[in-house]
């Protein structure tokens, strides 16, 4: 494993009411490092990636982020959020904003970067994720893969260390679900720590260095994927899989 | 509206009168009914209002011996000056014209989408002090007039523009307010917002003209215009908040995740991400509120405010001029219908360029 922890979890709990949706959760993910994290529907992969730039907080133990602790604190937090990047399951890009405007938005008025620099940013950007004709459409022109495309340009806009995937694919028509996958490999063969919750096991097994598996609250299972895929431990992962790979 | 779907197009008269008019039996009846209606009412409207109606007169008892029952218009061509602009020095009534002529122009220009931009703040700060400049002079060579001689249009006007001018930024923040996690913010928006929308604008008025002044140390004095816009701007402020409310109610919880997610401060992400969304939202509610509170000033008259319907009112007591309430009010009704029309219009006109845009935004 190489240097310090990027992102650490101790001991982490959160509830929904009287609802135990994460157990002690433990996590170590390293600079560079690619975990993809799944589990059946329900066992708390979203909420659990989605403490590490707070937009849920946990009620107990530690989240530590690029050697911050997460608290109340909202300096620290907006502080954590620029050097984390978000894709969501449902894109949630602003549809009152053409695309460049969508990417320009944040380097702008977070940043500080000066609106020409933005604009050059966001259309390198748009080149790398193979889209740089739709700039000035809004999003609701462009189909799915595209639009999810774009979102991932705009949370790489702000140069994140860390980025956070949230089922990116799971909106997805089945046809438009590989455009967005190869545009997360060539983001990961390129050195950015990545944390992608994804049914996808075919892009766990090619770019994850390891595999979480999460079911009811915890963390069942922590491999890589060779490990993982051909001799899950647990009874409850080979259930998992089978359910997955099955057909 | 060619478009209405209650009015099918056929090729010739009769067949769209088949389709249209007299489909069914129920449809045949009431046509029937209502050009029976019509038929009774149209020809004496029209003579009263028209035909047998008094263009000219001298005065009141002129106007009644010349016409033979019909309107007598000579009463608002009298009396238009005094009822468009009340009290106001008679030789410097172009004032006031030209304040409202301002005042038009300024609504006009933000009608226009192209002109949403930041500064449009600005023309308005420019255009109401060019406004407050003509109306009370005082200076290029203007002689000053104190607002207690204000009345008539002018007036409704601002009342009008002055109310929604501040309410608006207000009833934003207020329903920024009530969704706010700050549990005191939050019960100071909703104490505000319930407590005015609990009484009747006729008691804010009341409130603000008589009480008051009974709690203002001795010595201060706050104008009766200014106490009046002031309740005026509250009560509109409450009920816009509403409106408002319901636009951020309709913005997605993802929109405020991805800007969260992004590193957006509260304000930034309201400012640039929630509001433009939410106001587009709430566009046909808010010109429905908008409408609302241009007739609601007229309640000033309570307080003694020479606002249009007021200086109507005070027209129609001069001896020579009394009993021709109905022309008066007429008049009144056509001004007002005329600014609400437009409103309305400018709304339905609104609503369908921004479906058509949203439509463009999702192919």
């Amino acid at each position: 494993m190489s240097a310090a922890a990027m992102i650490e979890m101790r001991k982490v709990n959160k509830w929904f009411g009287s609802f135990h949706v994460l157990k002690d959760i433990d996590l170590k993910i390293g600079q560079g490092e690619k975990y993809v994290v799944c589990g059946p529907s329900g066992s708390g992969k979203s909420t659990m990636i989605r403490l590490i730039n707070r937009l849920e907080a946990h009620q107990s133990g530690e989240v530590i982020v690029d050697g911050i602790e997460l608290g109340d604190d909202l300096r620290k937090i907006e502080a954590i959020r620029r050097e984390v990047g978000m894709v969501f399951q449902s894109f949630n890009l602003f549809p009152h904003l053409t695309v460049l405007e969508n990417l320009t938005l944040a380097p702008i008025w977070v940043r500080n970067t000066p609106g020409k620099e933005a604009e050059e940013l966001a259309m390198s950007l748009l080149e790398r994720v193979r889209i740089p004709e739709q700039a000035a459409k809004y999003p609701g022109q462009l189909s799915g893969g595209q639009q999810q495309r774009v979102a991932i340009a705009r949370a790489l806009c702000m140069r994140p260390r860390i980025m956070l995937f949230d089922e990116p694919t799971s909106a997805l028509d089945p046809e438009m679900i590989k455009e967005v996958l190869d545009v997360m490999v060539e983001l990961a063969t390129e050195g950015m720590t990545m944390i992608v919750v994804t049914h996808e096991m075919g892009f766990a097994r090619t770019v994850a260095d390891r595999v979480v598996f999460m079911d009811q609250g915890e963390i069942v299972e922590s491999a890589p994927p060779g490990e993982f895929f051909s001799a899950p431990r647990t009874e409850r992962a080979r259930l998992f899989l089978s359910q997955i790979l099955g057909h | 509206m060619g478009t209405d779907p209650i009015f099918r197009t056929a090729g010739s008269i009769p067949d769209w009168a088949r389709a249209n008019l007299f489909s069914s039996w129920p449809n045949a009846l009431l046509t029937i009914g209502i050009v029976y209606v019509l038929w009774q009412a149209l020809p004496s409207l029209v003579n009263w209002a028209f035909i047998e109606a008094v263009w000219h007169a001298p005065d009141s008892k002129a106007c009644r011996a010349a016409s033979g029952g019909g309107a007598c218009w000579a009463f608002v061509a009298e009396k238009h000056r005094f009822i468009l602009f009340g009290t106001y020095p008679f030789d410097q009534h172009w004032r006031p014209a030209l304040a409202c002529i301002v005042l038009v122009a300024l609504w006009s220009v933000s009608a226009l989408r192209a002109f949403w931009k930041w500064w449009l703040a600005l023309v308005w700060t420019g255009g109401l002090a060019v406004i407050a400049l003509l109306m009370w002079g005082g200076a290029f060579g203007l002689p000053y007039v104190e607002n207690e001689r204000w009345g008539g249009l002018i007036l409704t006007l601002l009342l009008t523009s002055f109310g929604l001018a501040f309410a608006f930024p207000l009833a934003i923040l207020l329903a920024l307010a009530r969704r706010s996690t700050m549990p005191a913010l939050q019960g100071l928006a909703v104490g505000f917002i319930e407590l005015v929308r609990g009484v009747p604008l006729i008691s804010l008025l009341f409130m603000a003209s008589v009480m008051l002044p009974l709690f203002l140390p001795a010595g201060v004095t706050i104008d009766k215009l200014l106490r009046a816009q002031i309740a005026l701007i509250l009560f509109a402020a409450a009920y816009l908040a509403e409106v408002v409310r319901g636009g951020l109610q309709a913005i997605p919880a993802g929109q405020y995740e991805a800007a969260d997610a992004l590193g957006f401060s509260y304000w930034r992400k309201t400012l640039l991400v929630v509001l433009p969304q939410a106001l587009r939202v709430s566009i046909p509610p808010l010109v429905n509120s908008f409408i609302a509170f241009f007739k609601d000033t007229s309640l000033v008259l309570i307080i003694g405010l020479f606002d249009l319907l007021s200086t109507i009112k005070v027209s129609l007591t001069e001896p020579a001029w009394t009993g021709f309430g109905v022309e008066a009010y007429l008049f009144a009704s056509l001004i007002y219908f005329a600014f609400c029309y437009s409103m309305s219009r400018y709304s339905q006109n609104l609503e369908r360029g921004l479906a058509k845009a949203e439509e463009g935004r999702r192919r």
